[in-house]
């Protein structure tokens, strides 16, 4: 187990728990009166913890080491009835992004979304989430393919960004993006997005038009991440939990601003904390919006996407 | 230096506030030093004749040289920025936009137009950089959706003319939002079969680039301009090393397939109105 900072309190009462268990074995000693009373205070500490989080505190729980990525998901949610397909038939295979055809309770849907490594080398092979070009593209390639036959999408969004480098630059990040904003907004399927780690920016919005998107409760979603926004505005590194206080990025302001169409929660302790309870609860999400959205027409779905995105922003008139 | 940049700053107020130029102004090119009257350089449409650089300007400059007459009915002309998010970093948010606003003229850094290119109707949505680095917020996204709308209900070909640093950072997700908003508008004009041009000028980068600026039925460049996703500075801190020549100009992403030509600005509104008429007839 991996503890954030503030989650100190966790751990030592964790780490008392174990200890007491270890006394018990050694000493013969009953030990369970006081183990069950320190769970208690686990619990309440726990409660009480991650009940009042700070934005910032929140994104450092979507970057949690431990927290379930993609692949982990679709498995579990599709009970590993799941065929990965890989390429944008164009370059290459961008292994930020993984994509593919499951079933839910039977409902074939297709999969997208970023994957980030568990290991030092596996962040690496997984680019640490942040998808090139042909990321987006065969992104774009598996949803046309899901149009094509029918099937709804359900994307997945966890990355730290597009990624910056020079070949990405040369393959056109920015069209990449663009066009995947363009055609999902047209899509004739069912879109159904969730954030289930970190949203930056453009990177995330890539794969992110959705006729529902929703936001796991420690999350965010943004147009930069806290640490950029801090070096830009306030020229210095040290402002980031002060950016991530401004920039409004967690699923409560979102939703509130009416930016995504609603949160679904976390086992008390993080989605990490319960995994399978977590993923229970992104399933039934989708399984319920997907039953909305199927008894849509076409040109209803489409038209509602187009029209939901458009509504958003705020603007005056001067006098 | 300091010599240039009165003449510099005495163009700016000219050109904003009256089309006629002061006389005995002369515009020295910051690219190969070449000295010229500035009402000659107005007249190239702020394009050095010694070296072709091309001077950045604003949409009033864009609007009277695509324009003609110098004719053009703006649309939206009051909208401004709200601050939905109470944002405030080094200074408030709803400050900083008054004080652009009063500096620059501009309400915010977008303006749409409507007029005729040699006879042809034409939308135009052009970004002022001078606005808050061109950064895209709200008001820039919805005016783009209004402009859209109006091309959609007259059935007029629609332009836009990009110069952005991309997301305004002030508007956190709205910003973000308004990549989503303007493409899916996009969409519509598409399905009507209206032509979109996006025209990329020195600088487009970011937000901007990674939705309506690539969008564009034809994408075109002015020579030389920085396109790119990610600035070049984030680039180089990536890679950790220097970055080849000529990255992410408008010829390098031409020679990537991602545009479809660069058009000097003095052939800007000949090839606009060659452009329109050949999707027309
Ligand atoms: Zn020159």
């Amino acid at each position: 187990m991996n503890f954030l900072d503030f989650e100190k309190p966790v751990a030592e009462l964790i780490d008392q728990i174990e200890k007491q268990k270890l006394i018990g074995e050694k000493s013969k000693v009953d030990v369970s009166v006081a183990v069950r009373q320190l769970e208690i205070r686990l619990e309440e500490t726990r409660r009480n913890l991650y009940s009042k989080l700070t934005p910032w505190q929140k994104v450092q729980l979507s970057r949690h080491p431990d927290r379930p990525y993609s692949l982990a998901y679709i498995q579990a949610i599709t009970d590993s009835n799941f065929v990965e397909l890989f390429g944008d038939r164009t370059v290459k295979d961008d292994k930020a992004i993984v994509g593919g055809l499951g079933s839910i309770d039977g409902q074939t849907v297709m999969f997208i979304g970023q994957q980030k490594g568990t290991t030092t080398k596996q962040r690496q092979y997984r680019n640490f989430g942040m998808a090139n070009p042909e990321g987006y593209r065969k992104a774009l390639r598996l949803m046309k393919l899901a149009e094509k036959f029918g099937k709804p999408v359900v994307t997945l969004i966890d990355t730290p960004g597009a990624y910056p480098g020079l070949e990405a630059e040369e393959r056109g990040q920015g069209e990449a993006i663009a066009r995947n904003l363009f055609e999902m907004a047209r899509l004739k399927v069912p879109v159904v997005c969730i954030i289930i780690g970190e949203g930056a920016s453009g990177g995330a919005l890539g794969i992110g038009i959705g006729d529902r998107v929703f936001m796991l409760e420690n999350t965010w979603y943004s147009v930069i991440s806290p640490e950029s926004c801090s070096s830009i505005l306030w020229r210095s590194w040290d402002f980031k939990e002060k950016a991530a206080e401004v920039l409004k990025l967690t699923a409560d302001d979102m939703l509130k601003n009416r930016l995504i169409d609603g949160i679904i929660k976390e086992p008390v302790g993080g989605a990490h904390s319960r995994p399978e309870e977590m993923f229970k609860r992104v399933k039934a999400e989708i399984t319920k919006s997907l039953q909305e959205l199927g008894a849509l027409s076409t040109q209803t779905l489409v038209n509602q996407r187009i029209e939901k995105f458009c509504s958003m922003g705020v603007v005056g008139q001067s006098n | 230096m300091s010599w240039f940049q009165r003449i510099k700053e005495g163009i700016t107020t000219s050109t904003n506030e009256k089309k006629e130029t002061p006389e005995g102004l002369w515009y020295k090119c910051p690219s190969c030093k070449h000295i010229a009257p500035t009402k000659d350089h107005i007249a190239r449409n702020y394009v050095c004749d010694q070296c072709g650089y091309h001077d950045r300007i604003g949409s009033q400059q864009y609007f009277e040289i695509l324009f003609d007459d110098h004719q053009f009915t703006e649309l939206d002309a009051d909208m401004i920025s709200l601050d939905p998010l109470e944002f405030t970093d080094t200074k408030k948010y709803s400050s900083r936009i008054k004080d652009t606003q009063k500096k620059t003229g501009f309400k915010d850094a977008l303006r749409t137009g409507v007029g005729v290119v040699d006879g042809e109707p034409l939308v135009v949505a052009c970004m002022d950089f001078g606005f808050i680095g061109g950064s895209m917020g709200s008001v820039v996204g919805e005016k783009i959706a209004r402009g859209i709308d109006y091309s959609l209900k007259n059935k007029i070909p629609f332009m836009i003319i990009s110069k952005s640093g991309g997301a305004r950072m002030m508007e956190a997700a709205f910003s973000l939002m308004q990549m989503a908003k303007t493409s899916a508008k996009l969409t519509l004009l598409a399905d009507a079969g209206i032509p979109y041009i996006s025209l990329l000028t020195d600088p487009t980068t970011g937000g901007v680039t990674a939705s309506y600026a690539m969008l564009g039925d034809v994408n075109i460049a002015e020579p030389k301009a920085l396109i790119g996703f990610a600035g070049p500075r984030v680039v180089k801190e990536t890679i950790g090393k220097d970055l080849p020549k000529g990255f992410q100009t408008a010829e390098f992403v031409l020679e990537h397939g991602f545009l479809d030509f660069i058009v000097d600005r003095r052939e800007l509104k000949s090839k606009m109105a060659q452009l329109l008429r050949l999707f027309k007839n």
